[in-house]
């Protein structure tokens, strides 16, 4: 069994109650850095824990906290990245969802090292119900007195607010999540200036996802160092892993990092196989938007060998060969899955989803959907496989934030390894029933 | 701090952009720009078309950029090394970026108000294909009346966001601005507001296609068929300095005095030049104004076709030779 350290509870009746979560150790985090520690000091724990951000780009954190501004009299504020609208990633929720006082007790200790008197935590409108299970344990940590004034009798005083976002993809990106939360349009801002400099309401502001900030508690409850000895390399830490797709055992899993991808997929403590004996064909490894894998290429390195589930190791020999440990939503295709039809959909999602600010993305999403339903309408040619290369080409790197990316990486991996099944689609002329997407988003089809 | 673009140097001020430093060097090196508007505040960065190289990132990181920035967002650093028309790789964007602009920008250039003042049109005559890859049917959208005398063409909207922040800056309560997302997002007022404030007229102005036209205005004349004049007026609210297109003795049209990259120009004294609804649209006798003369319109443009900016010298000299030659104009002769 690996070592879990976010959801090592979540077996435990009523561990969404702050008496259950606190007689199971919860809130310790608070009271030895509010009492014990000094602010830096929490930021240096947790720059020698090595945690990466999981959000998705997997950015140092405690790089991250040292680069917030501080001029005197400005406030800063933490806001919490609680919209995980990332298909395949549903890992955020679970937490969440489970044991609501990990996330706030993250909080305020994060905030305390931050210097935050007022922080946020910013969740996806389609995550209603989190928030009033959010809602209500913030009411407990403010009845408790770890929430408010002078928390557990000591100089620091924090005030946490949970915003229901509209449920909006873009709404993730830090700047956009900003942007909304101001209560704008959730347009990303053009960078820089960063929000470790001009954040929200222009003030310094760190963007951390919810796991993140849920291991910041292990992280000052074990050090840095203990913390940095789990998982490899670069890559320490445990991470929740979203899986999905043509598995047994579909679920969120807390993995350390390190483990093997094929122990992950086959393994009885994990994914179980692959649904029906059947045999695995492709993996997405890390949210929609990262580059998919065929089955050769998601188990062993470039060099051939065993592939594992580490930042560094996922993205061994660049895209050619590699992909992305991104948001850890890891979605998993047997050998019936359409490479196609399941790329249409993933490029349905970006098309909807893009703000529309910047030309390549408002328009390049839309025609490569459209390009691509033609695969499936059985009207595509073979040319316009080279077309689908070109658009996405002329998208990556030439927009405001990296959502174009998303929807061009899916295209570019999906013609690099599986060019063939375009062919062959094309060349069949097949007709491929997706009319229920019509019926989902008439304007986009 | 010194910068180097397509292998001229020259030396800016710190906070000026690479845009701002390429149109210091001069046209044959400044980007193209679509929603970059120097008199506007926050604007650029949304259409892509200004995108540039970094292969040096400065003096002291000499790194290269990885991905192409919009070089109206991004400011220089000393000893920066940028690279524009000199990078085919830009070039080829560039060209990705016109395609995409225009795959739902209809082509009715002969039957669109901004024919001949259009950078749409300038742009993918520069940097675009002859012929479109884009085989689907494109957006549609009935044409709106968004104020008592401005039009609103939905189809051409390039989503550049000027006419938005024209409205946000130089009026009061700004009523429209962007509703929807992605390739669904459209200009629109809120709830059957109509913009009409006493600076409105300036989002026409600012608009680089023609989605937004005067309707006073509209179908009336082709552009190269009228005679820009700069003229004046004294107006209580504006500085009453304003272009008249004349067609004959008559006004066509009123507008704004552009500067070189075709935004509206500074008075002289500095003051931004936008204009007035009132010096727009009630002043539409000749009368009402001081002729200084003809504008001055670049040779590249539609518009200097029929335009004969030094007409008078023109003539008299055409006389004096006539004369020196011993030559009797028809009506004279005997
Ligand atoms: C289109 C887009 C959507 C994103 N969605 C999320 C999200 O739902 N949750 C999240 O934590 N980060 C998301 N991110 C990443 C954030 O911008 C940001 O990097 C992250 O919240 C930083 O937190 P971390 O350092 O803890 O990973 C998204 C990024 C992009 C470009
Ligand atoms: S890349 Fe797409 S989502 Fe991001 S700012 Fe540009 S249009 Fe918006
Ligand atoms: S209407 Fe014109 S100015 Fe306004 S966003 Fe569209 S193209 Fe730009
Ligand atoms: S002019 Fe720079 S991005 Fe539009």
């Amino acid at each position: 069994m690996g070592k879990k350290l976010l959801i090592h509870n979540d077996h435990i009746p009523n561990i969404h109650t702050l008496a259950v979560y606190k007689e199971n150790g919860g809130y310790a985090s608070v009271e030895k850095a509010l009492k014990h520690m000094t602010p830096d000091q929490v930021t240096d724990e947790v720059k020698k824990s090595g945690l990466r951000g999981r959000g998705g780009a997997g950015f140092p954190t405690g790089l991250k906290w040292s680069f917030l501004a501080k001029p005197e009299g400005v406030p800063r504020y933490l806001v919490c990245n609680a919209d995980e609208s990332e298909p395949g990633t549903f890992k955020d929720r679970y937490l969440m969802e489970k044991i609501p006082h990990a996330l706030i007790e993250g909080m305020i200790t994060s905030s305390y090292a931050l210097g935050a008197a007022r922080s946020y935590i910013y969740i996806r409108g389609e995550y209603f119900y989190v928030a009033r299970i959010l809602e209500t344990a913030i009411e407990e940590a403010y009845a408790a007195g770890f929430l408010g004034k002078n928390i557990l009798g000591t100089n620091y005083s924090l005030e946490l607010s949970v915003q229901v976002g509209g449920g909006a993809y873009i709404c993730g990106e830090e700047t956009a999540l900003l942007e909304s939360l101001e209560g704008k349009r959730g347009n990303p801002r053009i960078k820089p200036p960063f929000p470790a400099v001009a954040g929200l309401w222009g003030c310094p502001t760190v963007v951390n996802n919810v796991e993140t900030i849920a291991a910041v508690c292990p992280i000052v409850m074990m050090g840095g160092e203990e913390y940095a000895k789990i998982g490899i390399g670069k890559s320490t830490g445990t991470k929740l892993i979203s899986a999905s797709g043509h598995i047994n055992k579909p679920g969120v899993y807390e993995i350390e990092l390190g483990v093997p991808v094929e122990e992950f997929i086959y393994s009885e403590e994990y994914c179980g196989g692959i649904r029906n004996g059947k045999k695995l064909k492709a993996v997405v490894a890390g949210g929609s938007s990262v580059p998919i894998l065929p089955t050769e290429l998601i188990l062993k390195t470039a060099k051939g060998e065993p592939r594992l589930m580490t930042y560094e190791s996922l993205a061994d020999g660049g895209f050619q060969t590699g992909t992305m440990l991104g948001s850890g939503g890891f979605i998993v295709m047997d050998e019936d899955t359409s490479i196609v039809k399941n790329l249409f959909t993933f490029a349905r999602f970006y098309h909807h989803e893009s703000c529309g600010q910047c030309s390549p993305c408002r328009e390049g999403t839309g025609w490569m959907e459209k390009i691509l339903k033609k695969f499936l309408n059985g009207t595509a040619t073979e040319s316009d496989v080279e077309l689908l290369w070109d658009i996405q080409s002329k998208i990556e790197g030439k927009t405001i934030c990296p959502l174009g990316e998303a929807a061009a990486w899916p295209v570019a991996a999906a013609i690099r390894h599986f060019k063939h099944e375009f062919i062959e689609i094309a060349k069949s002329k097949k007709f491929v029933d997706v009319s229920h997407y019509n019926r989902l988003n008439k304007a986009s089809v | 701090m010194k910068v180097t673009i397509d292998g001229i140097e020259i030396d800016v001020p710190k906070g000026t952009t690479i845009l701002q430093a390429a149109r210091m060097i001069g046209p044959e090196v400044a980007p193209p720009t679509m929603c970059y508007y120097s008199k506007l505040k926050t604007s650029g960065g949304y259409c892509r078309t200004c995108i540039v190289k970094v292969t040096q990132g400065s003096s002291a990181n000499p790194n290269p950029m990885p991905k192409p920035v919009a070089s109206c967002r991004t400011e220089v650093m000393d000893g920066m090394v940028v690279e524009n028309v000199t990078n085919p790789d830009i070039l080829e964007a560039r060209k990705g970026v016109v395609e995409f602009l225009l795959i739902n920008h209809p082509l009715d250039c002969p039957v669109c108000d901004q024919a001949g003042e259009c950078k749409l049109q300038d742009l993918g005559y520069e940097h675009g294909s002859a012929k479109t890859r884009f085989e689907f049917k494109r957006r549609e959208y009935e044409m709106i009346d968004i104020g008592d005398k401005i039009k609103l063409h939905m189809n051409r909207c390039i989503l550049c966001y000027r006419c938005v922040k024209t409205a946000e800056q130089f009026t009061d309560g700004r009523v429209h601005g962007v509703v929807h997302r992605g390739d669904a997002a459209e200009i629109s007022t809120y709830i059957e507001k109509f913009i009409t404030n006493d600076f409105s007229g300036n989002v026409i102005d600012v608009c680089p296609v023609g989605a937004l036209t005067d309707k006073t205005f509209r179908f009336k004349q082709r552009v190269w068929f009228t005679k820009p004049m700069d003229a004046h007026r004294d107006c209580p609210t504006c500085s009453g300095k304003v272009r008249l297109w004349l067609k004959g003795e008559d006004v066509a049209r009123v507008t704004s005095r552009k500067d070189q990259w075709d935004e509206v120009k500074d008075t002289d004294d500095g003051k931004p030049g936008f204009i007035c609804n009132s010096c727009r649209y009630d002043h539409k006798k000749k009368s009402d104004w001081v002729i200084e003369g003809p504008t001055h319109i670049d040779r590249h443009s539609v518009i200097s076709q029929g335009h004969y900016e030094h007409l008078n010298e023109l003539k008299t000299k055409i006389l004096k030779q006539q004369k020196a030659l011993g030559f009797i104009p028809f009506d004279k002769r005997p």
